[in-house]
């Protein structure tokens, strides 16, 4: 909390009246809410259960064939659940599985609903931690992966930059926070400049290990074949370092994704980061509890995603 | 015959961390267009290394190397390579793998209709033309190899410089495509040098068989005419008393005078 009433003071945003206002509001909203959830999840129900019945030979095969792959994290998940279930019976300041479901059926039944700029939906808050990421990363990616191939394909230039970033690759990223506020003079550009300073670094150093990489077979072919630099690159050099590209793309998203929660408390506004730490000023344990699990469950995504781009370029295996 | 490559006494010395290695030391040989050759010798006496300096790959450190009167001054499509492991770009087609050399040959002066017939009928030369769409981790080793071989004859080169082409092939594979050769030098007249350790495809697809002594410094030591009538086959070669007398003088080299000492 400290970090954000000095934060909030700079700025001139008024934090505290902001969280009030969102106090009165939030009851009223997630009560009516769960009304339209329940009718929500009982049509859902009723229209799954007729497919179900005709194909009942297929699905039990199929439900043979996956059941293998599919039960035990399902089991690893309820564990956790039944783990979670029992350390909260007793009560206490942590709400239990029950409670944090019956909010988040609330909170999902209307993702997407704007009410004052401190209060808006949830859909509406992972989204433009998303867009902040995006563009952070996206500029990193601009400027880190050309840089990436100056650094492997020219020693001299390793050798200058690699102290530097040995240097600055281990800062937490909350150090980067004041040097973009100060610069900057806005909290949002801020957010993206951080997100910008600490994911570049994989992307430099994975795409110059790449690039250092590239098998000397292929660059003989280039050679003997006389190719023009532009053929080298598209043909060749590209090619060949895409894989180890992707892979600091995706350890880039990971950090990216990491940096944002923090970014997001300290900044304010709208953000996933933001909403976690509103929604302690308003001690609602339990929608702390499911932006943990929606920050996991974006992330996961983020990076299986990536995982299959990365599976699709790689050439090394085959 | 015309000589296509002069090499005048050239020496190859590189530095290592433990002081200057001489690889090579006063190579005289000149290749006449038409003819094929082989490189033979123990592993480690610098074969492949004076292939590379045929192929511009490497610059020598002594002498000089001239190829159609002018010096070799670095690597050209008017010197084919086929590498020892294909060397096949992954993620290109056996088509476009091939397609790449022709297009930069030929792009400047041919149409697309053109090159893309290039490209075809290289692929047929070494019957692959089913191959065509097929992705390098797709195909055999030999059929890789051959894909090699097409790209390297697509380009038209004055000599077709290849590197153990067969070292990593099975035998039954190694014999098929050896065969090929044979055949396809046989239809193109093209000029070749082969880097080789297998004493049979050296007496099978050369005219004359350069035998290099030990290295460090080595050297030619004893050159080998073929005179067997082409096309050479096989099966008939193998009864025949004179492959059996090339084949014992490359033997007798190999194994009599230049004994390799375990290492």
């Amino acid at each position: 909390m400290t970090a954000t009433a000095t934060f909030d003071g700079a700025m001139g945003s008024g934090g505290a009246a902001a969280d009030a206002r969102v106090a009165d509001l939030k009851p009223l909203r997630s009560a009516a809410d769960k009304g339209e959830a329940m009718t929500a999840v009982a049509e859902v129900e009723t229209t799954a259960v007729e497919p179900v019945v005709r194909r009942k030979g297929r699905a039990a095969a199929w439900l043979r064939a996956v059941g293998g792959a599919v039960l035990p994290p399902v089991a690893g998940l309820a564990l956790l659940v039944g783990f979670w279930y029992l350390a909260t019976l007793k009560g206490g300041g942590i709400p239990g599985p029950v409670q944090t479901w019956d909010a988040a059926v609330a909170i999902f039944s209307d993702p997407f609903y704007r009410a004052g700029p401190n209060d808006q939906g949830i859909g509406w808050n992972v989204l433009s931690s998303l867009q902040r990421v995006a563009i952070g990363f996206g500029i990193a990616a601009l400027v880190g992966i050309p840089a990436g191939f100056m650094l492997g394909r020219f020693a001299v230039l390793a050798k200058m930059m690699n102290p530097i970033i040995s240097l600055l690759r281990p800062v937490s990223p909350l150090a980067w926070l004041p040097i973009g506020l100060l610069v900057f003079q806005r909290a949002d550009p801020a957010a993206t400049w951080t997100i910008f300073i600490c994911s570049i670094w994989p992307m430099i150093l994975n795409t110059a290990q790449g690039v250092t990489r590239v098998p000397q077979d292929y660059l003989n072919v280039a050679r003997v074949l006389n190719l023009s630099e532009w053929k080298v690159f598209t043909k060749i050099l590209f090619p060949a370092v895409l894989p180890y590209m992707l892979t600091g793309i995706r350890l880039s998203i990971g950090t990216a994704w990491l940096v944002i929660v923090a970014a997001e408390m300290l900044t304010g506004g709208v953000g996933i980061g933001f909403w976690v730490w509103d929604e302690w000023n308003n001690l609602k344990v339990e929608h702390i509890i499911i932006a943990i699990f929606v920050i996991g469950t974006v992330g996961l995504i983020l990076e299986q995603a990536l995982m299959l781009a990365a599976r699709r370029f790689n050439y090394e295996d085959r | 015959m015309k000589k296509i490559v002069r090499i005048e006494n050239v020496g190859q010395t590189f530095n290592t961390k433990n002081g200057p290695f001489t690889a090579l030391r006063g190579i005289n040989l000149d290749i006449h267009e038409g003819e094929s050759i082989s490189l033979i010798g123990h592993s480690g006496c610098g074969k492949s290394t004076l292939l590379n300096l045929i192929a511009g790959l490497t610059l020598p450190s002594s002498g000089v190397m001239l190829c159609d009167g002018r010096e070799i001054a670095g690597p050209g499509p008017e010197r084919a390579v086929v590498f020892q492991n294909h060397s096949l770009l992954p993620w290109l087609t056996c088509y476009d793998n091939v397609y790449l050399a022709v297009d930069r040959v030929f792009g400047a002066k041919e149409g697309k209709a053109k090159l893309r017939q290039r490209t075809q009928d290289a692929l047929a030369l070494v019957g692959l033309s089913h191959a065509e769409t097929k992705f390098p981790h797709e195909i055999s080793g030999g059929m890789k190899q051959r894909v090699g071989i097409a790209r390297a004859l697509s380009m038209e080169p004055r000599i077709l410089l290849m590197d153990e082409p067969f070292g990593a092939l099975d035998a039954l594979t190694r014999a098929m495509l050896q065969d090929e050769l044979v055949k396809i030098l046989a239809a193109t007249r093209a000029t070749m040098v082969m880097v080789t350790h297998d004493v049979d495809e050296a007496v099978l697809l050369s005219d004359r068989v350069v035998m290099l002594t030990n290295g460090p410094a080595a050297t030619i030591g004893e050159i080998l005419e073929v005179k067997l009538d082409r096309p050479r086959d096989r099966l008939a070669l193998a009864g025949l008393p004179e492959f059996a007398g090339y084949r014992s003088a490359i033997m007798d080299f190999l194994y009599k005078k230049q004994v390799k000492r375990a290492a």
